[in-house]
Formats: C-alpha cells, structure tokens, sequence
C-alpha cells in the first residue's frame, strides 16, 4: 500500500503528475491511497511516493483531463482514487471515456456536473457588503461552499470586477483582488465580513416588489436555488412572509377588481362580441355563416344558455328566434318572467350540422367543441355577472358544471356555482318540439315551465 | 431621507415592471473588464442572481423608467385609466442603482422598460440616455436589454441597439382580435413593422461584423418578444403557429410567454380567471420542442388536442405526441437516427448525445439508458435495446396512465 500525499484539496496538477507516473509504472489502483496534506500516520508502514518526473508513456483522452480538472474539486475523499481507477481502465481501453453509460464514467460525470453547479452558484449567490476604508471603497463578502471550488472560480470575479477591490472569505480559503493582483489568505469566519450594508435594505425592496403574488411557484424557486445557500443571502429572509401572503393578496386583487370595475361593462361586452366574430378555437366556424353571440342587458340578474344556434339563428345571427326559440318565449312567457331583462346566450356559438339535401340538419356538439368554446362562455358570465344560471339541456349543463350530466336527475333545483352564483338545469326548449304525442307534450311544458317558475323563485 | 424616497420609487417601478416575462442575460460572447474602467462582464450562458417565491429568477434589475402612460391596454397595470401610483426615475438615479446593486453581486445588468410619456420618440430617447450613460460615462460591461416603443423613431431604436445587448418589442398578444380589444391604441402592423426594423439592423451588423471588426455591434443578444395567454381567445394552436412565424420572420431569440396574472385595479375587459400556470409551462415546452428537438411547428400543434387546440396540461407535449403517433415507436437506440431518439419521451438532448457516443463502441442495454435517464419506467415502453422490447407494453391501448406523472405539490415549509 502506498499513500500519495496531495498539496491542497484542489490540487490538480499534483493528482495528475503522480497519476501519470503511476499509471506509467502500471500501478494498480488498489494498491494506492490518496491523500491530501502532509502525511500524518503512514497506516500501513510503507513508504509514502513522490511522483517521479518520468515519462509516462502512453496518452489519454482530451476529454479525460477535463473531467478530471471538474472531478478534483469535488468534496468527496474518493475522488482522487475514482479518477485513477477510470485512468488505468484507460490505458487499456482509450474509448471507455465516450461510453457515457458506463458506471464510473457516469459516476464521474455526475460528481462534475456537481461541481459545476456549484461553481455556477457560487458566481450567482455570493454577496458583496461594502466597507470603507483609507483607500476608499471595498466589497467584502462571505460564502460557503460545498465543493473545493473557491480557487477556480476566482477568475470570474477578478473579470467581472476588475476596478473594483473586493474579498471573498470562504471557511478553507479567502482571497482579495486589489485592482491589480490576486492575493490567497487562510481560511475565515462570517464574523470576519462585514455584518451589514445599507443596499441590503434597497435590494429587499426590490425583491419583494418583483415577485408576482398571483403566481406562487416554490418547487422551482427551490430547486434553483436550494435552502443551503439561503442563509448569507439577505433577500431570503423576506421568502417566508411573501408566501404566506401571497394567497391573500392575489384574492384581494381579484375580489377587488369584481366589486369596483373600473371600465366600461358595455364596452367590454362590445368588444368582446367583435372578439368572437373571428373566433376559430374548434373548426366549426368553417361551415357556420356567423359566431351567434349571445344577447340581452348585461346588468341581468338571469341568463338562459341553451345548446347551440340553430339554421335560422346562423343566418340572423341572433340567438334564440328559431323554432325553439319561440317554444321559450312562451314558456318563460308562462313562468311570469320579462324576457326583455334576461341575457340569453349558448354553449356552443357557432351552428353544427349536416347537410342532408338541400337542408341543415343539426347536430350535437361533441365534448371538445364545448369545451373549445367554453372560453366565451365563462367571457360572458364574468362581465354580466348573473345571480342565476339556468342551463337549457344537456350541452348547456355540461358547459356551466364542467361534466356531463343526466337532466332528470338534476333538473328543478339550485346547483351552487362559483362565486355565490346559483345554477340551474332544465330541458332544452327543442325537446318540446319533438314529442309526437300531444298529450305528453302538454305535460312536458308544463313541467318546463314549473322549473323556469322555480328558477325566478329561487332568485329571489 | 434620499434613500427611502428611492426605495419607494423602486417598489413602484419594479412592480410595475414584473409582468414582463422575460429575465435572460445569456446569448452574447464573453467580455470583461480588465482593460477597461468600470465593471461588468458576460460570460455567455447567463446567471440567475437569486429566485422569488414564484419560481422566476432574477437575474437583471428589471424596471420601468416610469409607470405613467398615455396608453389605456386593458391589460396592463400602468395604462392611463389605472389608479396605480405613479413615480418616475431619473437616468442618472437608474445608472445609480444598476451599478450599485451589480458592484453587490446582485444582478447581470438592467433590463429597462417605460410607460409612455409625452411622446414615444421622448420616451425612447430617455431610455437610450440611461443605456449610453452606463456605457459612456461608466464604461459598464454587464448586460442591458432595452425594451423598445414600436411607434418610436427607427433611428433611435437603431441607437439603443447599439448599447443594448438584446431589443426586444412585445407583440402582447397571440391574436389581432385580441390586440384590438385589449390595446386598442396599439397596431400589430405596426409593431411589426418595428421588429422588421430591428431584424434589418441585425442582419447589417452582422454582415459588417463580417468585413470589418471594428464594426459597431448592434444587440449581440439579438431580438426576443412576449405574448400574454389567456386573456384572449387563442387555443395553444394558435400560438404555435403564430410564435413560429415570428421567430422565421424576424430572427427572435425567444419567444416569451406570460400567463395573464391578475392586476390590482384590473380593467373589466379582461377576463378575471387567470389561465393556469402549466398552461405556460406547457407553451414554453413545446417552444422547446421546436428550438432544440426539430419539431416543426405543425407537429408540436398535432400534441394538442384537435378539437379544442389546447395542449394537455398533465402530461409535456412531447409526450402527447409520442402517445398521439404510436406508429412512430418504439424506437432502437442502437440504430435509429438522432432525430428519431430525440423523439423519445424522457430523453433529452444530452441524453441522446450520450446515447450517440456510447453506441459507436458497444451495443446498448436498457440499464445503460438506466444510467442516462431520470425515469427508465417512462422511457421505456418507447424504447427497443439489444436486452429489451416492449412487447406487451407497445400493444397497450391505454398506455398513458403508465407514462403520465403523479401530481405532487413540495411542500416548501413542510417539517
């Protein structure tokens, strides 16, 4: 067993002229231990190798030494054996570096890219505090990091702060650029940085000012930035309080903005209706004549959303004035209710159909049709606001619940809605039109009319 | 007493400002300032500084010049009608703050934008002062990225490039429809036109750089834009297809999305509901799809679903068009083609590289890709190694509950 005594816990030059005389003298990796510093016990009472500078004999891989240069700096003891175990495996087998899945090469890349990532931190989340001394301004700041890093990423900071004197005090390593030379001391403590820097304070308020409440996201804010570099940056004190109102204040802006609306309603509901004249969410606006928007005061307290427009809706453009239109002018005619102060609208607002000779027959719109239009929809409740929703047939209940639902099952009662809001479920008024017994159809609009009846009631 | 009164200036103006998606700092060549007087460097790949609560990171100090503005867009916090208070930088108070928070290490450099005042051309010449100010005066040599008025003066945009490493113009939103009603005082013609103008002075200062080094270089980092979703009616569809023509037309860097979020004081044009936020995420997944896994721009609109043209938001696009195009899968890492592997859900590009590399000396088993991959129960029912083929599994007709990921919340303060 022999121990190879390494210079510092970054020394690469020193791993690499003892492994290269090693592995020149075919030295097998189990008999090596690496070592960093002096040589304090010598466990197995044999002699402790310095490098001879004698050629090694054979070549590896570009990409070997670059890995090895990353690997070095790793925190784990295992590193310098690791390394010379791939080296020697190189020897014999030079392409074994390209085999990204081998097990030590992929173990060697991982520690790498480890270092590197901390290197990458270290660059982001050092922090600078001023101090003034006789000469005038200097940046000090205090870091921890995780791997043997701080030596390597000093010329980072000597290029970007070049005219400016600063240190960087690190528990195994400080160094101190003075504008024109780079100096190394020992080791320090965060008592030996400054413990504050009036900017701090202007730095927080920007910090706090830029994050958006309305879009809480901490997985990725953890995972970029993970707790164990919180603790020397000043901003994170503030993390804590920001989420725990971030909810608050994002439901405070939306609750605001419902009871105060600043602009103009009738102007919203104009432009949104030019909107969803060129509307092309699903393809059937390709064969409809027109988006048929729905209409009425926009200060309703009722809105009626029935399936979708029929031929004669599509060529007016209007909803509700076909055949089953007039079928719910009766009967909302019949429940007592003005028709002039209700909003009518549907779930789907372009005509579907197929042609059948020289006629439009209609035809139901399939779920992703109702979801694509769902949009205007949900547009058209948020400006008008209504107190209750009464969805006319199946689509319609589908497009205010979200699901697919059984009318008889849940027609004629109050379904609760968002925001306070009350729904409703009934048949669609086209229902009537298709009962062929005369009887029957009496007593089915007699049954619609008592649930619009109690719709009106229940708004009350 | 100076200071507080600035931070109250900044609380204002970068809250104004954070609606702006866009954070980079990355995409120019390295410099640095030993040779020069002041400080600054850019090392290529960017740094985040730091990362807020909503998962953005900061890394330029992004602010407005000044949140008044002569505009009324109805989605935005700083339009005319807004009862936002207002504030207003100096230059020299901007040049102030960049330089001191960059001295601490906070930030890449600024990242400036500004309401408009008195006039564009006004505007947009205040905004150069400040960019010409930390470069002249400072011989500042970290990032800054301008953004531009569209109806501003070519000539002046053409100078703010010449200080800025990147321009940007936003085309807020993804529709005309939905410019008109939300911005009515803005033209998408027009801030067309102005990106157009942009891309000419790139492609000349990159033609100059050709001839003469000294040429002056004009936003090395190039051109990028934003889009609002949500607060119109474009499925993800149309998205695509219009974030495409963008980056083909004017030679865009990034495309950047920004999930409507609600404002304080929020205008009754626009819709309340925010759209969720893995919409977005899913947007700029498959922008990745098309700039790094040569999709086009139809096949990553194939991902969404035809009848509403929304991308699922459970499961990534690239997964939704492995599970739309089973025919293509699986796919033999040991013979297919890059662009075939870069197909495979769960593979990324470095993993295919890696795949690439290790396969010109050996044949590859499943515990090999094991090694590459986070998750090797995803991959591979996709995948054909010289010890596996997934038989029953590439025959499953429901092979998303398999594929798709469990949904699972980190808990940030959790014991």
């Amino acid at each position: 067993m022999r121990v190879v005594a390494l210079t510092a816990e970054d020394d690469f030059e020193g791993w690499r002229d003892a492994a290269r005389a090693l592995a020149g003298a075919r030295v097998p990796p189990s008999e090596l231990v690496w070592q960093v510093g002096e040589i304090a016990v010598d466990l197995f009472g044999d002699e402790a190798v310095l490098a001879p500078a004698t050629p090694a004999g054979f070549r590896v891989p570009r990409a070997f030494l670059d890995l090895a240069q990353s690997v070095v700096l790793h925190a784990d003891s295992q590193r310098f054996a690791l390394l010379y175990t791939l080296l020697a495996g190189l020897i014999a087998e030079p392409r074994r570096i390209d085999d990204a899945a081998d097990p030590l090469v992929r173990r060697l890349e991982e520690m790498a890219k480890a270092v590197r990532r901390d290197i990458h931190k270290m660059r982001a989340f050092v922090r600078f505090r001023e101090v003034q001394d006789e000469a005038g301004a200097r940046y000090v700041a205090w870091f921890e990091p995780e791997h043997h890093i701080v030596r390597a990423n000093a010329r980072f900071f000597v290029d970007r702060f070049a005219n400016m004197r600063w240190s960087i005090l690190t528990p195994a390593l400080s160094l101190h650029w003075d504008c024109e030379t780079l100096a190394e001391g020992p080791g320090a403590t965060k008592a030996d940085a400054p413990g504050d820097d009036p900017v701090e304070d202007v730095w927080k308020t920007y910090y706090a000012s830029t994050f958006n409440p309305a879009r809480l996201k901490t997985g990725m804010m953890l995972k970029e930035m993970p707790r164990k570099y919180w603790k020397n940056m000043p901003e994170t004190a503030l993390v804590k309080e920001l989420i725990a109102t971030a909810r608050q204040r994002e439901t405070g802006m939306v609750a605001k903005a419902r009871t105060a609306i600043g602009g103009n309603i009738e102007a919203a509901w104009q432009a949104l209706r030019d909107e969803a004249a060129g509307c092309t969410r699903c393809h059937l606006y390709q064969h409809a004549t027109q988006t048929v928007f729905g209409e009425g005061p926009i200060d309703a307290r009722m809105m009626f959303v029935g399936e979708q427009p029929g031929d004669q809706e599509d060529l007016a453009g209007r909803p509700f004035v076909g055949p089953a239109g007039q079928m719910f002018d009766k009967a909302i005619h019949a429940a007592g209710i003005d028709r002039a102060t209700v909003y009518v609208t549907n779930a789907v607002k372009h005509f579907k159909f197929e042609p059948r000779g020289k006629r439009r027959i209609h035809a139901k719109p399939d779920a992703g049709e109702i979801s694509a239009c769902r949009w205007w929809y949900e547009q058209e409740r948020l400006l008008v606001k209504p107190e209750m929703t009464v969805a006319l047939g199946a689509t319609a209940a589908r497009q205010m619940l979200g699901k697919a639902v059984t009318i008889t099952a849940t027609r004629g009662r109050a379904i609760e809605l968002a925001e306070g809001a009350i729904g409703w479920v009934t048949i669609h008024p086209s229902f009537l039109l298709r009962l062929p017994d005369r009887s029957r159809a009496e007593d089915e609009f007699a049954a619609f009319v008592e649930d619009l009846k109690g719709a009106a009631k229940a708004l009350r | 007493m100076a200071q507080l009164d600035m931070r109250a200036k900044l609380a204002i103006l970068a809250d104004a400002a954070k609606y702006d998606a866009s954070c980079a700092s990355s995409g120019i060549a390295k410099r640095n300032s030993k040779d020069g007087k002041g400080i600054g460097s850019t090392e290529g790949m960017g740094i985040c500084h730091a990362y807020a609560p909503d998962g953005r990171c900061i890394s330029l100090l992004k602010i407005l010049l000044t949140n008044s503005c002569v505009f009324d867009c109805h989605y935005c916090i700083n339009r005319k009608s807004s009862n936002v208070r207002r504030a207003r930088f100096t230059p020299e108070e901007i040049v102030d703050l960049t330089l001191s928070f960059y001295k601490r290490n906070y930030i890449e450099g600024l990242f400036l934008s500004s309401g408009i005042i008195r006039s564009p051309d006004y505007t947009m010449e205040q905004i150069v002062r400040v960019a010409q100010l930390l470069r002249e005066a400072h011989d500042f040599r970290g990032y800054i990225h301008l953004k531009t008025i569209p109806d501003a003066d070519p000539a002046l945009v053409h100078q703010a490039g010449l200080f800025a490493d990147r321009i940007s113009i936003n085309v807020e939103l993804p529709t005309v429809a939905g410019l008109t009603r939300l911005a009515p005082e803005k033209s998408a013609p027009r801030i067309e036109a102005a990106m157009g103008n942009v891309r000419h002075d790139l492609d000349n200062s990159t033609d100059a750089g050709k001839r003469f080094k000294s040429a002056p270089k004009f936003a090395p980092a190039g051109q990028s834009t934003q889009m609002i979703v949500g607060a119109d009616a474009a499925t993800d569809g149309d998205i695509i297809t219009r974030a495409a023509g963008l980056y083909d037309r004017f030679k865009l860097r990034r495309v950047y999305y920004s999930a409507f979020s609600p404002i304080p004081d929020a205008s009754a044009v626009l819709p309340l509901q925010r759209p969720p936020l893995m919409r977005e995420h899913r947007l700029y997944q498959s922008d990745w799809l098309m700039r790094f896994y040569d999709y086009q721009p139809a096949e990553v609109a194939d991902a969404a679903d035809p009848a509403t043209g929304m991308l699922p938001l459970d499961i990534d696009p690239k997964l939704a068009w492995a599970l739309r195009f089973r025919d293509r899968f699986p796919v033999d890492v040991n013979r297919a083609p890059r662009e075939a592997l870069l197909r495979v859900p769960g593979l990324g590009v470095k993993a295919v590289d890696a795949i690439l590399a290790t396969r010109r000396w050996r044949r590859l088993k499943l515990a090999d890709v094991a090694r590459l991959t986070a998750s090797i129960a995803k991959v591979r029912p996709f995948l054909i190694a010289e010890d596996w083929r997934p038989v029953a599994l590439a025959d499953r007709a429901d092979l998303r509950p398999l594929v798709a990921p469990k949904r699972e919340q980190l808990e940030l303060f959790a014991a």
